[in-house]
């Protein structure tokens, strides 16, 4: 989808304004703390998947998207998944007490500290079986079609409608635009290398940007 | 941070309260298992674990050659497995080339090696210029590069998670692993600077 979170090659974002690599935290307050661990703990119930989050913060207005903070983003994409998978109420959010959506018949277990351990040392691998072949070659030059899908994505705006070269072939990995649906289908992903003069311009030769792209985004250019 | 105790709460902990206190009462999350979260990314889990890897395919050139082959498998090796490393690459920078990580559409980074992003690494100025202007981004961390060198950046679209192999430091013939990695700093690992510059300073730390 078109969003405030597309942002490679859009202008005027302002300075970087790095932090000392030395002085900054992990964390820059408690919320921020809360946030990232509420969202983990919460990801861990397997009520949705790594896309289906993305997308939750992604769907919002583009200039709050941009405006928020970090965490801010989190915050309204893990209130969305719960709201919308139905795990809590939005009056049990704005009152802050469990009164309204019982828990009680759902089939899903709550991850003890142990598990919770288990589970981030052994992370969720989005490598698939699967029987296809892959259609591109090592060396062939693909065109990133241009899209306007409403729906969540990982083709990056600033490369639709450009053609690169495919560099390697990365095998068949669970398709973003599908598993934020809810679906969970394997697609063949490649490593597609851009001249920084065909996406920016002449100044941008000495210039490269390798993109990982799904092969339902790519259709053979012509030689 | 530090926080004035007189100073109210801001609406956002507050809200961050109670969807905390909402989800434990509701059973959903375990408040041990967060407090395992917070931990493990907090003191566990951290650019250390790179500077490591780094240091050790400087020194050890079978490890070299298996982790630029399988990075996952080599860095499971040290120890170093999990969220966001599924499926780790390294990026070697040479006399040529030089390798640049973002991420544009979110904020994906190699949790396993580098821990958790530092906050330029997730923001719009970061996300937006990388790709399009990565000479000025790397001057606006004070690196200079050669005009002749070519840059590659890294957009990290996919669950691949990479990792930047900066060269080693002139003038560390004979160092150890444990010296070495003094040397390299998390940003080089992003490619946004260059390994520091060998003093004898640092060789003494180890």
């Amino acid at each position: 989808m078109r969003g405030g979170h597309d942002l490679g090659g859009q202008v005027d974002m302002g300075p970087i304004n790095p932090e000392a690599e030395n002085e900054e935290p992990v964390f820059h307050a408690e919320w921020e703390r809360r946030v990232f661990a509420l969202t983990l703990a919460a990801g861990m119930l397997g009520q949705w998947n790594i896309d289906e989050s993305r997308h939750a913060r992604e769907r919002q207005d583009p200039l709050t998207y941009v405006k928020n903070s970090y965490y801010e983003n989190w915050l309204e994409g893990l209130e969305k998944l719960l709201l919308e998978k139905e795990l809590i109420s939005s009056n049990e959010l704005q009152q802050a007490v469990a009164i309204e959506i019982s828990l009680a018949s759902q089939r899903f277990s709550v991850p003890n500290p142990e598990q919770t351990k288990k589970i981030l040392y052994s992370g969720t691998p989005s490598l698939m079986e699967t029987d296809s072949e892959p259609r591109f070659q090592i060396g062939d030059r693909v065109l990133v079609k241009p899209s306007d899908s409403t729906g969540h994505t990982r083709a990056p705006r600033y490369a639709q409608g450009i053609v690169g070269t495919v560099s390697a072939r990365l095998g068949c990995h669970s398709f973003p635009d599908s598993n934020a649906a809810g679906g969970h289908e394997g697609k063949q992903l490649y490593r597609v290398i851009f001249d920084g003069t065909d996406l920016w311009g002449t100044e941008s030769d000495k210039t490269e940007v390798a993109i990982d792209l799904w092969e339902p985004y790519l259709e053979q250019a012509n030689a | 941070m530090s926080h004035d105790h007189t100073e109210p709460p801001s609406d956002l902990e507050l809200r961050v309260k109670a969807l905390e206190s909402l989800l434990v009462e509701k059973g959903l999350v375990n408040p041990d298992a967060l407090n395992i979260i917070i931990d493990t990314y907090e003191h566990k889990v951290g650019p250390r674990n790179g500077a490591h890897v780094v240091a050790k395919a400087w020194t050890d050139q079978d490890f070299k050659q298996v982790l630029m082959q399988d990075a996952t498998e080599a860095v499971a090796g040290l120890g170093y497995c999990g969220r966001q490393g599924e499926h780790l690459q390294v990026v070697e920078n040479t006399a040529d080339t030089h390798n640049l990580v973002v991420c544009t559409l979110c904020s994906c980074y190699p949790w396993t090696v580098l821990g958790l992003p530092p906050a330029w690494y997730k923001s719009a100025p970061y996300r937006s210029r990388a790709v399009s202007d990565p000479r000025a981004v790397l001057r606006e961390f004070g690196t200079e590069l050669d005009p002749g060198k070519k840059i590659r950046v890294w957009d990290s679209t996919s669950e691949m998670r990479y990792l930047v192999l900066p060269q080693r430091p002139e003038g560390t013939e004979g160092w150890s692993e444990g010296q070495l990695q003094q040397l390299v700093s998390r940003n080089s690992m992003i490619g946004v600077e260059l390994a520091r510059a060998a003093d004898a300073s640092a060789r003494g730390e180890s």
